[in-house]
């Protein structure tokens, strides 16, 4: 399939050029391969993968976004509804909760005012539960973008929502 | 002290740079490799090595690089697997975090050995910040000439590419993970063909794992034969075991294969034992996969030896006993852990991760999580325990992948060794339910 040139450019200078590094980065006709790095590229700049940023996509690698839609909804670090400015992924799985990642989970919860899938009201926060992040003798954990929380405690939480929230 | 093979230099200040990995040693295999070795002569010496795969199922690796296809003009490749999202495990996170260049030169010598010209590290998306650090240190070893073009003057031309998952563990199987290294959901494909024949883009292709290539530059180094003296028996070398759980001392360890359990658990060298004030309930041995043991069977194989740290030594016993050694996840529970509740924790996990291709898989797992989700709530039926082994023994071998598999154990075995668990969360509900309830009965607490 031919690549058709995008309506509109969605991406910042930087992020086309590092899109276009990306799928180059496979052999020819294998350009599909660059879907999820640049599902990844466009979440870091809209903060999540919009329908319009799908198609952005979709256009970049020469597919329908069909294509790119039912491999974004496929995994789970991929929002597909729009999110918080900061998104706490939270770790479910037994050997945090071992440490006592449920308790802690639940002063979280309360701190926030909000359950598991919500926003809060200034926009700031959306929480989500995880599975294993592969950092299970340092638990309980939490990811929020690229950045690894652990061993938390409830007085540790506080600490973070106050240095997120300035 | 104990042979290190992937850990020696890991606390080196400043190893995860070009130029102190290189003064470390590093990057001598690449030389020796491509100007002194053949593809062919590799291959021996990781046979020789007998090395097994170290992702969980334990298989040969120098077979596994046996059974590449070559055929004439069709391009080969090697995939490393770093998608490590087996509950309990993050050896692989811990090594590529501090000592990427290990897997690099790694990567290097296992490419040439196999004739494959572009090679991928599929990690886990969450770990973006370790994609960012191998992708550091896969620039510098270019710009020295271990990397690229006509590595070190030898003709042999190499490109490395670090891959993003999207999060899902089921793409740490490995034909799942080549469907979404191609841009697809990942769904596991039916074998054969197995990915040796018909792998990424329908070519010849070797999935191995982080922990698996990290070993190839010591082997190349010091020979297959020298790796094999390590270990014991057919668990040769050394295993990086991920410990958690309550313990004193969680974190990830090098151990030569053939370790007792009992030495690992309790001596400050590795675990330090149970937290103070507790006893030792039960353990997972493997990664949440692995059927969980209780604390005496876990310590001691029926005939009164002491288990091993080993592939042989650890599924002594078959199932009724014994367990696998998996991706070395050592997670360790003392006496407040709800057997019930953490059974229901990893069945919710299994559900959360099916794929949903195959029906025993999507709908048993599905199944498993709501039952025990009422059993631990106190809602549970006299007849649910033999309902949970049930659907777990008709899933068990009725998948395409091993998901199937890894979501029915851990459920037949908690059953197994704490049925009377199970059944007093049954019998009393309202107990039971109470919080921090734990089951308080006749068990064999170390």
């Amino acid at each position: 399939m031919m690549t058709e040139t995008p309506n509109k450019v969605l991406f910042t200078p930087e992020r086309l050029a590092k899109s276009q590094e990306m799928i180059a980065r496979y052999p020819e006709g294998k350009q599909k391969s660059a879907l999820l790095p640049l599902l990844h590229l466009l979440q870091e700049q809209e903060g999540w993968t919009s329908p319009e940023g799908m198609e952005y996509v979709g256009q970049l690698l020469g597919i329908e976004p069909i294509e790119v839609f039912e491999v974004a909804t496929f995994y789970t670090m991929y929002h597909i509804k729009p999110v918080g400015k900061h998104v706490i992924e939270y770790c479910r799985t037994g050997p945090c909760c071992l440490m006592g990642g449920e308790e802690v989970y639940a002063h979280l919860k309360q701190r926030l005012g909000i359950d598991t899938g919500q926003t809060t009201v200034d926009g700031q926060f959306t929480l989500k539960e995880v599975e294993c992040l592969a950092a299970c003798g340092m638990g309980p954990v939490f990811q929020v973008r690229e950045k690894y929380y652990m061993n938390l405690t409830n007085e540790r939480v506080d600490e973070i929502i106050d240095e997120l929230s300035k | 002290m104990a042979t290190k093979i992937l850990t020696e230099h890991i606390h080196v200040p400043g190893i995860e740079t070009f130029d102190v990995y290189r003064k470390q040693g590093g990057y001598t295999a690449v030389e020796k490799a491509v100007k002194t070795m053949t593809p062919e002569t590799i291959v021996e010496e990781v046979k020789k090595a007998g090395v097994r795969g170290r992702g969980g199922a334990g298989f040969p690796m120098g077979m596994k690089w046996s059974f590449l296809a070559k055929p004439e003009g069709v391009p080969r490749y090697l995939v490393c697997n770093a998608d490590e999202s087996e509950p309990g495990t993050f050896k692989d996170h811990y090594l590529m975090k501090n000592n990427p260049h290990l897997l690099i030169e790694g990567m290097i010598v296992s490419s040439f050995a196999l004739g494959a010209n572009t090679s991928f590290i599929y990690v886990r998306g969450e770990l973006m910040y370790v994609i960012n650090i191998l992708e550091q240190a896969i620039a510098e070893a270019k710009a020295k000439g271990f990397l690229g073009k006509n590595i070190l003057g030898s003709g042999y031309d190499l490109e490395l590419v670090v891959q993003p998952g999207g999060g899902a563990y089921i793409c740490g199987e490995e034909t799942a993970l080549l469907e979404s290294l191609e841009g697809k959901r990942g769904n596991p494909r039916n074998k054969p063909p197995f990915p040796a024949v018909k792998g990424l883009y329908q070519s010849p292709t070797v999935v191995n794992n982080v922990e698996s290539i990290a070993t190839t530059p010591w082997i190349i180094n010091n020979g297959g034969d020298a790796y094999a003296a390590v270990g014991i028996g057919r668990s040769t070398g050394t295993k990086l075991i991920s410990a958690s759980g309550h313990i004193n001392k969680p974190g990830v360890y090098e151990i030569e294969l053939g370790l007792p359990v009992e030495d690992f658990l309790y001596a400050d060298e590795w675990c330090g034992g149970i937290r103070p004030g507790h006893k030792f309930k039960a353990l997972v041995a493997g990664g949440s996969s692995v059927p969980i043991l209780p604390a005496n069977l876990a310590l001691t194989l029926a005939n009164g030896d002491k288990r091993l740290m080993s592939y042989e030594s650890l599924s002594e016993g078959g199932f009724q006993t014994g367990t696998m050694l998996g991706s070395g996840g050592f997670i360790v529970f003392d006496e407040t852990a709800c057997i019930v509740r953490n059974t229901w924790n990893f069945s919710r996990f299994y559900h959360h991760e099916s794929c949903g291709q195959c029906s025993p898989c999507r709908e048993g797992t599905g199944w498993m999580e709501k039952v025990l989700h009422r059993i631990e709530y106190g809602h549970g039926h006299q007849q649910d325990i033999d309902l949970l082994v049930d659907v777990a023994r008709k899933i068990e071998g009725n998948t395409i992948c091993p998901l199937g598999d890894a979501a029915a154990w851990p459920v037949a075995s908690a059953i197994r060794h704490f049925r009377d668990e199970f059944q007093w969360h049954i019998d009393h509900p309202t107990e039971a339910t109470q919080p921090g309830a734990v089951y308080r009965g006749e068990m064999a607490l170390v």
